[in-house]
């Protein structure tokens, strides 16, 4: 049991996606259509997800518009009351449908742009998806709907992301999020080609706190950094098992979008039990949850309990045990070795991308 | 004379799990105590700021000059993070 009380969940409604992002962060393996949760079950999660606690709703995927139901589902979560959140690429949003939505009860959208310059950003996804992208921006102001921009940002854009700032205040974004890309799923694969230089992070740093500055009160931005290049880990969402629940195209709930990449770990679903349950005494939310389960130099630490250890999947991904230190903290005796890989394959020529398929 | 109104996006909302109100936004809940509270929930975005904290004086008879200063300095720093628009 527990006496936490989780703030938000992660729906991703399905895998399906019309672009193939390099840094995709699904999981390599993806659900198929037909054993998505239809939208009578995803009303019945929002509802007990709502009762346990949960404020805010994320709705994405793949591609939450690839759903013909998506006005459906969003009606369903607003009648649950909660704060909803589309996150979508754009495709497969027209103006009506996107009009529906905001009758629906949708509180705000999370655009993607893969590059402020055209051919770049479709190349990046890998579908002619910009100008699509530019007028779902503008629907949105037309609808009254609140914009946040989304920059996923990486070695072929990152030197844009001052232009970022400057296309989210002509889309009249209330926020952007400028996010290095996080490297698990499909982003592990592609790391070679995507790491940033330091340098280059180091312009993107100066780049947002210059904004920050010049647009409090105008522009709210977000940064995310690579954190291969950080001394201390993120508190990856807020803590194992402490304020989010991520529920899978086919109702695996698990702690983590990317939990899935741990072996041996079994996710229970929605369709067999409640999520209250699940939340409060699965095997799979405890096993990671609060301290006892830390080993040196997690141990003790001061820090224990604001970083939670950092990461599970990246320290499974990088130190060979899901229980060890984030290796991304100096404190983790693998750390020396992860700036330094970053900063090689940064300076190395890059590969190809292996695009994300869904064949 | 400044009337303030919440942004789009942003909206006051009881937690009933947690007993307490919030303001929902995009990637953030803020908790408010009740001072905030009471100042958020008259912001309709036609009355202003100086007629809140009149309201405000008379409801929980306090000093309106104090009030209003309180609330400008709430108000101001919410619009400084993007909550509302002044």
């Amino acid at each position: 049991m527990t006496d936490l009380a989780p703030v938000g969940l992660l729906a991703e409604l399905t895998h399906r996606c019309p672009l193939a992002c390099p840094y995709c962060s699904n999981p390599l393996e993806l659900t198929r259509s037909h054993q998505e949760l239809d939208a009578a079950t995803w009303a019945q999660v929002f509802r007990e997800a709502a009762n346990l606690g949960v404020l805010q709703l994320h709705l994405s995927g793949g591609e939450p518009a690839s759903r013909r139901d998506l006005e459906e589902i969003v009606a369903a979560a607003r009648a649950a009351d909660l704060y909803v959140n589309l996150i979508t690429s754009g495709i497969g949003l027209t103006e009506a449908r996107l009009g529906a939505l905001a009758r629906a009860g949708l509180d705000h959208v999370q655009l993607s742009v893969q590059d402020t310059d055209a051919a770049t950003s479709d190349q990046i996804g890998h579908y002619a998806g910009f100008q699509r992208k530019m007028d779902v921006a503008r629907w949105t102001q037309a609808f009254g709907l609140p914009l946040t921009l989304n920059a996923p940002l990486h070695r072929a854009n990152v030197h844009h992301a001052r232009a970022f700032i400057d296309m989210a205040l002509a889309m009249k974004a209330g926020r952007i999020e400028l996010a290095h890309v996080q490297y698990y799923g499909w982003a592990l694969a592609n790391r070679a080609s995507l790491m940033p230089t330091r340098a280059q992070l180091d312009d993107t740093i100066a780049v947002v706190d210059t904004a920050r500055a010049d647009l409090a009160g105008r522009l709210v931005i977000d940064f995310v950094l690579p954190d291969y290049y950080a001394g201390a880990p993120k508190p990856c969402m807020g803590g194992w098992g402490r304020e989010v629940i991520v529920v899978a195209p086919n109702g695996d709930v698990m702690p983590c979008h990317a939990a899935r990449s741990l072996p041996g770990v079994v996710f229970e679903n929605v369709r067999d039990t409640s999520l209250a349950t699940i939340w409060n005494e699965s095997a799979a939310f405890n096993l990671y949850r609060g301290t006892a389960w830390m080993k040196e130099p997690c141990v003790g630490c001061p820090k224990a309990e604001i970083d939670w250890g950092g990461c599970r999947c990246q320290a499974l991904a990088l130190a060979g045990d899901a229980a060890a230190a984030d290796p991304v903290c100096d404190l983790s005796p693998v750390h020396g070795r992860l700036a330094a890989l970053a900063e090689a394959e940064s300076l190395a020529p890059p590969p190809a991308y292996r695009f994300r398929t869904f064949a | 004379m400044s009337i303030p109104r919440l942004r789009p996006g942003v909206r006051l909302h009881h937690d009933r799990v947690r007993n307490r109100d919030v303001l929902l936004a995009p990637e953030r809940v803020v908790e408010l105590d009740e001072t905030a509270r009471a100042i958020l929930a008259r912001i309709d975005g036609i009355t202003t700021l100086t007629a809140i904290a009149t309201a405000l004086a008379a409801e929980y008879d306090g000093d309106p000059a104090e009030i209003e200063s309180d609330a400008r300095t709430l108000v101001g720093d919410l619009a400084l993070k993007g909550y509302v628009n002044l």
